[in-house]
């Protein structure tokens, strides 16, 4: 128990803040997605002509040396799968008062997560 | 230990399916249950659509254009439309709670104003897209 504090009169809250960090997570992961569907949003409208060349352009262009289009997509798909673990966990701890079937379902989640990271990153990183 | 256990609390799990139906959710209520199945619908497609989605459209011109003939099937457009309507409920309901996150509107006109608000965007915005998609221009 790292720290414990009463919120009010009643409640007392104890425990390592992993919610706390949930919490942050969820909202910062967010806020990187949005940025980054402007980032293709606009990108999309501002391409002249929108075709496979300038599409493929978006996730593949370079700033000297520095693959930054494929930067920025990995990072934000990493935070669609972290997003999406906090999210879908709070789905099951919300629904499914099974502990066991609980695990069950959130390991079935990191697993569905993970690979679906894997797949993007071969398909990103082969371009 | 915690004492937020002490007094058990009541619990209604009987509840059936045209209850739930009949029960009138407010605006925001109805903003954030379809914040959360758009969340899980977008969370099952990732591997099985979108990013087989994104692998096609580009890998090569060739699996650009297949994907483009296999898209134009009705029923694949349905699909998109669906994840395209889930995608901007998503985006817009979660910028509502940025919003809430930071004290911005949190009285219950201005909530209620709100939910509103993401429901004309998101719809409008999957309207445009989809009238996009089915090739209106």
């Amino acid at each position: 128990m790292t720290t414990q504090q009463r919120l009010g009169t009643k409640r007392l809250v104890v425990g390592a803040h992993y919610g706390t960090l949930d919490f942050i997570v969820q909202r910062c992961t967010a806020v990187i997605m949005a940025v980054y569907t402007l980032i293709l949003f606009f990108g999309f409208l501002f391409s002249s002509e929108m075709n496979f060349e300038a599409w493929q352009h978006l996730f593949t262009f370079h700033l000297g040396a520095l693959p930054v289009g494929q930067l920025l997509a990995t990072l934000a798909f990493l935070s669609v799968a972290w997003h999406a673990w906090v999210g879908v966990r709070d789905i099951w701890m919300d629904y499914v008062t099974s502990a066991g079937l609980r695990l069950f379902l959130q390991v079935m989640t990191l697993l569905w997560l993970v690979g679906s990271i894997v797949y993007f990153a071969k398909v990103l990183w082969s371009l | 230990m915690s004492d937020s256990a002490s007094k058990p609390r009541p619990q209604y799990r009987n509840l059936s399916i045209p209850q739930i139906l009949r029960y009138h959710l407010p605006l925001a209520g109805k903003s954030s249950i379809l914040h959360r199945i758009s969340g899980a619908l977008l969370f099952l497609s990732l591997p099985l659509i979108i990013v087989p989605l994104f692998a096609a459209s580009v890998t090569s011109p060739e699996t650009y254009a297949s994907m483009r003939e296999w898209a134009s099937n009705p029923i694949c457009k349905l699909v998109f439309l669906v994840l395209i309507w889930g995608y901007l409920h998503h985006f817009c309901a979660g910028i509502r709670y940025l919003l809430l996150d930071l004290h911005i509107g949190m009285d219950k006109v201005t909530a209620q104003k709100s939910a509103g608000i993401v429901f004309g965007v998101s719809l409008a915005l999957t309207v445009v897209f989809g009238l996009k998609l089915f090739g209106a221009w």
